[in-house]
């Protein structure tokens, strides 16, 4: 009887309800906000967890063919950037193009993987990769527009996935 | 009593989430009671491998640091 009592603290610890899913939905198709979802899937994958990205409207962009390396930041209403750019210039010709080259060497320098070699880690580890059905259509997109290993779905295909014991994050 | 690693895994200068991945990997080619020595140069490693390892249930036998470099000694338990 001492021995279960005892025993128990360590019981409870275990048995603790632990999400063991993590469903994520990717709708913007900027740099800095491709990150973060691969960031999270890659991380929650090597931690035993099953994990489904959605991407929808904007977020189509970073599953285009060649395109996760040549995403943009944006300048404009954006007064978060280290180096802070006034609307004013920032809608100048060459501006993104200039805050993206900047972004990318910080990058670098703290010594961040490219998004696209996240991408294929996903790939690799089983992370589920679901592209919008309505956002392509939207979007005037093809399945062929986009890389290879994904599963194409709607709404309902998402929320099977993360209606069991999910962490659900926007971004 | 120092602990022995039966394989050594350099991270340093790679960045989150690499580190995480990479111990992953690792443990996946270790058998069951094997330890991974993983070296990180990325402060939130130590946060991070606490993390992983209550998250996976392998046991981190030690963490150590030395001359800017994070050490820890992974027991792979399953």
């Amino acid at each position: 009887m001492t021995a279960l009592t005892e025993a128990q603290p360590e019981a409870a610890t275990l048995d603790e309800p632990r999400a063991t899913r993590l469903a994520i939905i990717a709708s913007h198709g900027t740099l800095d906000t491709a990150y973060p979802p691969f960031i999270l899937a890659t991380a929650a994958a090597a931690m035993d967890m099953e994990v489904a990205i959605f991407f929808t409207f904007y977020g189509l962009e970073i599953i285009k063919k060649g395109k996760a390396d040549h995403l943009q930041v944006a300048p404009i209403a954006n007064p978060a950037m280290p180096l802070p750019v006034p609307n004013i210039i920032g809608m100048l010709p060459g501006m993104t193009a200039a805050a993206t080259a900047m972004m990318h060497n910080w990058m670098d320098r703290a010594h961040v993987p490219h998004l696209g070699e996240l991408i294929d880690i996903a790939r690799e580890s089983g992370v589920r990769l679901i592209a919008c059905q309505m956002s392509l259509d939207v979007l005037g997109l093809k399945r062929d527009d986009l890389i290879d290993g994904l599963e194409i779905g709607g709404a309902a295909t998402f929320l099977e996935f993360a209606s069991r014991n999910a962490i659900t994050l926007t971004f | 009593m120092p602990v022995t690693a039966d394989q050594t895994l350099d991270c340093s200068g790679l960045s989150c989430p690499m580190p995480i991945i990479k111990t992953r990997k690792a443990l996946d080619t270790l058998s069951v009671g094997q330890v991974l020595k993983m070296i990180a140069t990325d402060p939130g490693s130590q946060s991070d491998m606490d993390a992983f390892v209550k998250k996976t249930g392998h046991q981190l036998l030690a963490a150590e640091q030395d001359a800017g470099k994070f050490v820890f000694f992974i027991k792979k338990t399953r």
